[in-house]
């Protein structure tokens, strides 16, 4: 199924909970906040979601800023 | 520390009265650099996509400022809508976990980066009844200020002139009258070009100043952050100070008796 990370398109064979998605993505250490279809998803429901066909999943993080 | 004036942002007590932006450095060293010459306790970020995977060695702007450190102030840079900036903010305070201050800007203009006040004042509402704690960046209208205060901002943040611009402090009687009507604090955000203007700001009686530009695109931001950095608190004792009436003719400072001409 297709699935949209920040604004790229992805194909993924099986049915993913969100925190396999970000073991999958080598991402575990980073600090960053998730939002999916525009509704943040906190931190401690990510092994609880399955990541469904369309998907829009934004990851975001702290950058340089005024 | 033994400070006898600090400035207080919802309940928390700062020693500096100046905040910085972290944008538009050279690198993060610089970034890092400037920060620590500023003397800036509250510096504000933005939130933006997560690099993922592709520069997987790249510094990231939290081990340079670590949130243990400094007050982290995310803002909502680039929305211009409600939803827009409501999620942002949303975002920042899972990424920082729980962390609930930020700075709210909702943009009207690409060309002014001037406040849609209107949006401004919806999503501060919303940002207020979902406790967050609300440093909001607003135009310099008196009135709008006073709403914005009303609706629950801890602190409201009227410009000086348009973001990035250097112009200084283009409307110093709108930024008085904000001042003189609040009981939250007031920081200048926003239009600062040097350090005259900071102090120009402070003497008004600004509670702080927030700038980025000023210090990122000065010839040597390293050493523009030390000048901030005495500007605003030389600006902050003269107006505590009180500065002498402003007089037509002069005023001679050698006494007249004694005079032997």
């Amino acid at each position: 199924m297709e699935i949209t990370i920040n604004g790229k398109a992805h194909t993924i064979e099986q049915p993913l909970s969100l925190l396999e998605l970000i073991d999958y993505l080598d991402i575990a250490e980073q600090r960053f906040a998730i939002e999916i279809n525009r509704e943040l998803i906190p931190r401690s429901t990510f092994e609880h979601y399955t990541l469904k066909p369309g998907d829009q999943i934004e990851i975001v993080g702290a950058i340089g800023g005024g | 520390m033994n400070n006898t004036d600090p400035l207080i942002i919802a309940g928390q007590v700062y020693n500096s009265r100046l905040l910085t932006g972290t944008g538009k450095f050279k690198d993060m060293d610089e970034t890092r650099l400037a920060t620590e010459a500023s003397g800036a306790e509250i510096v504000t970020v933005a939130i933006r996509r997560s690099n993922i995977g592709q520069h997987p060695d790249e510094p990231n702007l939290l081990d340079v400022l670590p949130p243990e450190h400094y007050t982290l102030l995310p803002n909502t840079a680039g929305c211009y809508t409600v939803d827009d900036a409501v999620r942002t903010c949303r975002l920042a305070r899972e990424l920082l976990d729980g962390h609930n201050l930020v700075k709210l800007e909702v943009l009207g203009d690409e060309k002014t980066l001037f406040p849609n006040v209107i949006e401004t004042l919806k999503a501060a509402e919303i940002l207020v009844n979902d406790d967050f704690n609300v440093m909001v960046y607003t135009n310099d209208d008196p009135i709008i200020a006073r709403e914005l205060e009303a609706i629950g901002c801890v602190a409201v943040m009227p410009l000086a002139a348009p973001i990035g611009s250097g112009l200084g402090i283009r409307n110093p009687y709108n930024i008085l009258e904000i001042i003189e009507n609040a009981t939250v604090p007031i920081l200048v955000d926003a239009g600062v070009g040097t350090a005259s203007d900071a102090a120009v700001a402070m003497e008004l009686g600004c509670d702080g100043i927030l700038m980025n530009t000023a210090i990122a695109e000065a010839q040597q931001p390293v050493l523009m952050a030390t000048a901030m950095k005495n500007a605003v608190k030389a600006g902050r004792q003269a107006f505590l100070a009180g500065r002498m009436p402003r007089k037509r003719y002069a005023s001679a400072s050698s006494p007249i008796d004694g005079q032997f001409l």
